[in-house]
C-alpha cells in the first residue's frame, strides 16, 4: 500500500509540473506568434507590457478574466460551458504518453521523465484522444446557436475526420520501422541520428501537413474564417472561455510539434553521444538535457507552425477536402505499402 | 478493497447512470453525448481487465468516429427536444421484455457458475488482449475471415459513394 502511495504521489507532482508548462508554452506561443507575425510585416509588436512586451500574454490572460461572460440568451447552456473545457482538456492530455526524457534514479526509484511514456498503447491512445477532440470544436459550433459557429463547428469535424485518416496511415510507417506502440521504445529505436524523419521523410511530410490541419492553423484555419464565419466556432464566447479556446488552440499546437518530434525528430535524443560530455546513463542532469532537448525540438516545430501560419493563405473549402482525400491519403497508403515492400526485402 | 475494485465500482456505477440518460434524455444531443461518455466508462472498465487494446480501439472507433458522425447528423437536422408519445401495449414490447428477461437471468447464470467455480475464467485473457497477441492472431490464424472482412467493408464503402454521388431526379 505503500508502494501504491509513492507511486499516486509521483504521478500526481508530474501531471502538475506538465500542466504547468503547457501553460507556460502557450503563453510563450502567443507572444512568440505576435513578435514573430509582427516581424514578418515588418511592424514592432506588443511592446508596453514589461521588457520588450514579455509580460503582455499575462496581460491578456488577465484582461479575459475580467472581461464579461456572456452566454447568448438561445444557447445550451450546459454543453456551451463544456465545450471549451473538452478542447483544453484534450490538448492537454495527451501529454501523459508523451516521453520528455528517459528515465534517472533518485532515492532507489526509476522515475520516467512523463506521466506513463511506458504505455504501451502510447500511439492509439493519442489517436484517440485527437480524434475525440472534435467534440470541443463541434459541441461549441452547435451549442451557440448562432448559425456561423455552427458552420464552423461543422467544417471543424469534417476537416478533421478527413485528416485523421492520413494521420494514422502515416503514423503506421513510423510503427512498422520501430515495431512497437509504445512511445518510449520508439524514441529509444531512433538513437544514434537514425531519425524516423530519414527513413519515413513521405510519411513525415504526411504526418506534418496533417498536424497543421488538425490543430485548425492556417492554411486550414477554415472552422475560423473571419472574413466568411465572423470568427467561426467561437463567436458567441468571452472572457476565460474564448481564453480556453485560445489556450487549447496554442496547448494543440505545443501538442503536435511534442508528436512530431518524438515520432520523427528523435524525441528526447541528444543530438550527440551524451558520454562525450560525461552525461551518465541514469543521471539526473542526462535526463535534464534530454527534456531541453525536446523542448527545444518543441519550440523550433512552434516556430514553423506561426512562420507558415503567417506566409502561406488559407485554402479553399474543396481544395482543403481534395487535398485530404486525393492527395495525402492515396500517398499515405503508398507509404505504408512502401515501407512494407523495403522491410520485406531488407 | 483493492485499487482495482474501487476503480470498477466507480466506472460501472458512471457507466450505467450514462447509459440510462442516454436512453432517456429528451434532448438527442445529450443522449448521444451521454452514450459517448458510456463509451469512455467502457474503456476504462477495460482497462482494469488488462484489455488497453481493446479500451482504446473502444474510444477511437465508437467515441471518436461514430458517435462524432451522429452527433454530426443530429446537428444537420437540428432536432428540439422528443415529445413524449402516448404507446400502446403491442407485440413488440412483449418481445423486448423477454429478451431482456432472458439477458439477465444469463447474466445471473454465469455470475453464480463463477461464484460456484463451474466455470473457469481462462488463465490467458489477460494476455489475449495486447495488440501483440491481437495482430499475431488475426493475420495467422483467421486471415482469411480478416481479409474477408475488409472486402466486405470495402464494398460497403464503395456502395455508400455510389449512392451519395446518384444524381436526384
Amino acid at each position: 500500500m505503500e508502494e501504491l502511495g509513492w507511486i499516486l504521489l509521483e504521478a500526481l507532482i508530474k501531471a502538475l509540473v506538465i500542466f504547468t508548462l503547457i501553460l507556460l508554452a502557450a503563453a510563450t506561443l502567443v507572444y512568440i506568434e505576435r513578435k514573430f507575425s509582427a516581424f514578418i510585416q515588418n511592424r514592432i509588436g506588443p511592446n508596453r507590457a514589461g521588457p520588450k512586451g514579455l509580460l503582455q500574454p499575462f496581460a491578456d490572460v488577465l484582461k479575459l478574466f475580467m472581461k464579461e461572460d456572456i452566454v447568448p440568451d438561445a444557447a445550451n447552456k450546459n454543453l456551451h460551458r463544456l465545450a471549451p473545457i473538452i478542447s483544453l482538456g484534450v490538448a492537454i492530455a495527451v501529454y501523459a504518453v508523451i516521453p520528455l526524457g528517459s528515465s534517472f534514479e533518485l532515492a532507489g526509484r526509476t522515475i520516467y521523465m512523463g506521466v506513463a511514456p511506458n504505455v504501451n498503447i502510447g500511439i492509439l491512445f493519442i489517436l484517440a484522444m485527437t480524434s475525440v477532440g472534435v467534440y470541443g470544436i463541434t459541441l461549441a459550433g452547435w451549442s451557440s446557436n448562432n448559425k456561423y459557429s455552427l458552420l464552423g463547428g461543422l467544417r471543424s469535424s469534417a476537416q478533421m475526420i478527413s485528416y485523421e485518416l492520413s494521420m494514422g496511415l502515416a503514423i503506421m510507417g513510423v510503427i512498422m520501422v520501430s515495431g512497437s506502440l509504445n512511445l518510449n521504445d520508439i524514441v529509444i529505436h531512433q538513437s544514434g541520428w537514425k531519425w524516423n524523419v530519414l527513413l519515413q521523410p513521405l510519411g513525415f511530410i504526411i504526418f506534418l501537413v496533417s498536424a497543421f490541419a488538425e490543430t485548425n492553423r492556417t492554411p486550414f484555419d477554415l472552422p475560423e474564417a473571419e472574413p466568411e464565419l465572423v470568427g467561426g466556432y467561437n463567436t458567441e464566447y468571452t472572457g476565460m472561455k474564448f481564453g480556453m479556446f485560445f489556450l487549447a488552440e496554442y496547448g494543440n499546437m505545443a501538442t503536435s510539434s511534442a508528436l512530431i518530434a518524438t515520432l520523427y525528430l528523435g524525441g528526447w535524443q541528444l543530438p550527440f553521444n551524451p558520454e562525450w560530455v560525461g552525461l551518465q546513463e541514469g543521471s539526473v542532469w542526462l535526463a535534464l538535457a534530454q527534456f531541453a532537448s525536446i523542448v527545444i525540438k518543441i519550440l523550433l516545430l512552434s516556430c514553423f507552425f506561426i512562420w507558415v501560419r503567417w506566409t502561406v493563405p488559407r485554402f479553399r473549402y474543396d481544395q482543403l477536402m481534395n487535398l485530404g482525400w486525393r492527395v495525402l491519403l492515396p500517398l499515405a497508403l503508398l507509404n505504408v505499402i512502401a515501407t512494407g515492400a523495403v522491410m520485406f526485402l531488407i | 478493497m483493492s485499487l482495482t475494485f474501487i476503480f470498477f465500482t466507480v466506472l460501472a456505477i458512471l457507466a450505467i447512470a450514462s447509459a440510462i440518460v442516454t436512453i432517456t434524455a429528451r434532448n438527442p444531443v445529450i443522449s448521444a453525448l451521454s452514450l459517448v461518455f458510456h463509451f469512455f466508462m467502457l474503456a476504462g472498465l477495460y482497462l482494469t481487465l488488462n484489455a488497453q487494446f481493446i479500451a482504446a480501439i473502444q474510444i477511437l472507433v465508437y467515441a471518436g468516429a461514430i458517435m462524432v458522425l451522429v452527433i454530426f447528423v443530429i446537428m444537420l437536422l437540428n432536432l428540439g427536444d422528443e415529445e413524449k408519445l402516448k404507446e400502446k401495449f403491442n407485440l413488440r414490447k412483449v418481445i423486448a421484455v423477454l429478451l431482456a428477461s432472458v439477458l439477465i437471468i444469463q447474466f445471473f447464470l454465469i455470475y453464480l457458475l463463477t461464484r460456484s467455480g463451474k466455470i473457469e475464467i481462462a488463465e490467458n485473457t489477460a494476455k489475449l488482449s495486447t495488440v501483440q497477441s491481437i495482430g499475431q492472431v488475426l493475420f495467422s490464424e483467421y486471415l482469411l475471415p480478416f481479409e474477408a472482412i475488409g472486402l466486405l467493408l470495402l464494398a460497403a464503402i464503395i456502395g455508400a459513394i455510389v449512392l451519395a454521388k446518384r444524381k436526384l431526379t
